[in-house]
């Protein structure tokens, strides 16, 4: 396919007689400081947002949301000598990320917290407020490329060039509409170079290490975080119950489904067996966590619900890779779009772990299909 | 640059900045010493003293320097519930009141005490009947602000206080937003403590004072040392105190031109909102409002939104007090009125003062209708 990049028009604003704004997202890591700084120096009018998700900005170390990543946020935002808000978006954070999160968990799906705030919330609200201070763009430090495909008119996301960075995974949900207005400048740069980059313009974030795990769980125990979260009505499903083969018999027991994941191998206490066990799947319902060998772990395939195709809804088969979670390699498949937004996806030769809750993202080479939410495997 | 935010804080005067200068290499000393340095900066203290007291009508030995309007709030509160809670602790406030005065109130509380939170009209105003059904034999303290800071509304303090003292009823006010925009005289207002804070009026932050009238019963929250006569311990800030007293002389001799001054301007932005923005609503009173500030919501927008754009555009306004800002969360004192959520997260303050001229107006009245009809836009784009 013939394609022609407008991914360098991120670092050349149509001139105009006023240069366009764009709102920038500063996490306070050096991902979308690189990424504003890029804008400002490409000559960008940039207005740098950071928001205020979990936690609060007293206390709470760790994570995302501190005081630290906020205070990191606004020096290099004074750097770029650009204007900085903070927006405080606990509250919703709590309803549609944290509250899913758990809900997700006690329903024994496996859920992933990022994708559902960048699909019910980041984006969104970022765009709202663009659109009310007149930016055309928002900008982010993800790693994933937009292009325009001058032939085909339509905006294809891409994945980033550092392979081992990219996050178009998390990205599946925008719409075309979405992609027209949104830029990725640290996208068609390694991790390495935004270091780099970072070092060579004096931000004082170059060197901050990665955040891990979910923003909202600092110390990465979430099992504990929803057992102190859950309501009295829903500490029901937090209580003991079996672990059983994939006949039903009856192996062990545990202490909440909410500890488990499909494909874990940890934490099962099951010993003297012959060979390693691994969670299969998770009835929430019956409390019951079903086990099997790896052999039995593997699948030929997923359905997916709320699947958003981001180059228009396909008329045929699709021949595609998916990648089922965020670090696993996308898998040879033929998926089959339903109406309703389902889809079926068949895996050319089984592959093990298929976890609800999870999004199934397709890929044709480096661009972005679409995706959806894992309901079961097939 | 156009700042419409005096509520949040105001600019230094010269005048008080030069008074300040000698305290912090010259007249150096700590007033607690005996010696020539102490003595020094012991005057300066003292002088600012006199002049405090000479601008609420009360003794030098009544007025007690804190480190801001929120210190003699807490002071206030805990230290004369904590001073008389043998004899009861029934606390009654109301539901517009600074967070400075209910987070204290929370946390006396969860310490035994019972509070009664009053409601208010839709203009923000405190009832006298309220007040009167409210009280119970162990009421021992009733603290209500003379001005609100987010809307403006004037309370009948006279007539409230008497209410309260009647009864042998330790009457408080946090007069921080009322101060240098309406006459402050603790005889007339009838109060037994009365907050003041020093960057509201054209001083230094990190000092503000406390009105104790002779023979108030308070513990003190800071102890180690005989400042303040014992109520406040620790080394006074000697240069921040100066400049609060030189502050407060000049806002006493200016007080009715700037009122003059602030009112015009506030007319002039209500007038002008209202004949250029549709949809937006006052939430301040018509009338018994302080002069400087214009409370108003614009239906379909945030006020939050609206906050952004102007201040691209150099404008600085707020969306409630300073303390809450960067919060979606509704103002309380817009819900108290009545509001619904919605109608209160629209709400832009403006807070003129001194500095602010006629062609500032002029120009946020340029601004602002293009700054809403964005944000309209946004908001409905959003619903789609």
């Amino acid at each position: 396919m013939k394609m022609t990049t407008t991914q360098s028009s991120v670092l050349s604003p149509q001139s105009s007689p006023r240069p366009q704004r764009v709102l920038a997202a500063l996490s306070g890591g050096v991902d979308s400081a690189v990424a504003a700084a890029l804008l400002v120096e490409a000559g960008y009018e940039v207005i740098a947002i950071s928001m205020l998700l979990a936690g609060n900005a007293e206390g709470h170390d760790g994570g995302c949301c501190s005081i630290d990543d906020f205070q990191d946020a606004r020096r290099v935002a004074e750097q770029l000598n650009i204007p900085y808000y903070v927006l405080n978006l606990k509250d919703t954070f709590r309803s549609k990320v944290i509250d899913v999160f758990t809900d997700e968990y006690l329903r024994g799906r496996t859920p992933n917290p990022c994708l559902l705030c960048n699909r019910d919330l980041k984006f969104d609200l970022l765009w709202q407020r663009a659109r009310e201070l007149d930016a055309h763009y928002v900008a982010t430090g993800h790693y994933a490329q937009v292009e325009y495909d001058h032939e085909h008119q339509q905006y294809h996301l891409l994945r980033a060039v550092d392979q081992r960075k990219d996050q178009s995974y998390f990205l599946f949900t925008l719409s075309q509409a979405q992609l027209a207005r949104t830029l990725f400048p640290v996208g068609h740069l390694t991790k390495d170079e935004v270091r780099e980059k970072a070092r060579t313009l004096g931000l004082r974030v170059a060197e901050k290490p990665e955040s891990q795990d979910i923003c909202f769980v600092p110390d990465g125990n979430y099992a504990r975080f929803i057992e102190q979260r859950v309501t009295a009505a829903q500490r029901a499903r937090l209580t003991s119950g079996a672990i059983v083969d994939q006949d039903g018999q009856h192996l062990g027991s545990h202490d909440g489904i909410h500890q488990f994941t499909v494909g874990q191998r940890r934490g099962l206490g099951l010993g003297g067996l012959p060979e390693p066990q691994y969670v299969t799947s998770i009835d929430a319902d019956r409390g019951r966590i079903t086990v099997g060998t790896k052999s039995q772990l593997m699948t030929r395939g997923l359905t997916a619900s709320g699947v958003s195709w981001v180059e228009g809804f396909p008329t045929q088969e699709v021949t595609a890779t998916v990648k089922i979670r965020y670090r696993h390699p996308a898998i040879p498949s033929r998926i089959v779009a339903r109406p309703n937004g389902q889809a079926e996806v068949w895996f050319q030769e089984s592959y093990p772990a298929v976890t609800p809750g999870q999004a199934a993202v397709f890929y044709d080479g480096e661009r972005v299909l679409g995706g959806g939410w894992i309901e079961k495997a097939l | 640059m156009i700042y419409l935010d005096y509520n949040a804080t105001t600019p230094l005067r010269t005048e008080v900045l030069e008074a300040m200068l000698p305290y912090f290499q010259m007249h150096f000393g700590n007033p607690s010493s005996v010696h020539w340095a102490g003595r020094q900066a012991k005057h300066g203290v003292e002088e600012a003293r006199e002049r405090i007291a000479e601008f609420l009508h009360c003794r030098p030995a009544e007025v007690l320097f804190t480190s801001g309007g929120t210190e003699s709030n807490n002071l206030a509160l805990t230290g004369v519930h904590n001073a008389i809670r043998s004899k009861g602790s029934h606390i009654i406030t109301t539901a517009i009141e600074h967070s400075s005065i209910l987070e204290p109130l929370e946390a006396l509380a969860t310490e035994g005490a019972s509070v009664t939170i009053l409601p208010v009209t839709g203009d923000g105003r405190v009832r006298a009947e309220d007040l009167v059904a409210a009280l119970r034999p162990e009421t021992v303290l009733v603290s209500i602000s003379p001005a609100n800071h987010e809307i403006g509304t004037i309370q009948p303090i006279a007539a409230l206080s008497r209410i309260a003292r009647e009864r042998g009823i330790c009457f408080h006010i946090d007069a921080v937003q009322a101060t240098g925009k309406m006459p402050l005289d603790v005889t007339s207002l009838g109060v037994d403590l009365l907050s003041l804070s020093a960057h509201k009026i054209s001083g230094p932050k990190g000092v503000g004072a406390l009105y104790v009238r002779r023979g108030t019963a308070l513990t003190p929250l800071l102890r180690g040392g005989p400042q303040e006569r014992e109520k406040r311990a620790g080394t006074e800030n000697v240069a921040a105190i100066v400049g609060f007293g030189v502050a407060a002389t000049l806002a006493a001799q200016e007080l009715e031109a700037t009122a003059a001054h602030c009112c015009q301007l506030t007319q002039q932005l209500c007038e002008g909102i209202v004949q250029r923005v549709p949809g937006a609503f006052l939430n301040s009173p018509t009338h018994q409002r302080l002069p400087n500030t214009l409370n108003v919501g614009f239906s379909d927008a945030t006020g939050e939104g609206l906050m952004m754009g102007l201040d691209l555009a150099g404008i600085a306004v707020s969306t409630g007090s300073a303390c809450a800002a960067g919060s979606l969360e509704p103002s309380h004192v817009l819900l108290a009125l009545g509001r619904n959520a919605e109608e209160a997260k629209s709400a832009l303050r403006f807070s003129v003062g001194r500095e602010t001229t006629t062609q500032e107006i002029d120009r946020v009245l340029e601004v602002l209708p293009q700054v809403v009809e964005r944000v309209r836009r946004a908001a409905r784009k959003n619903e789609e």
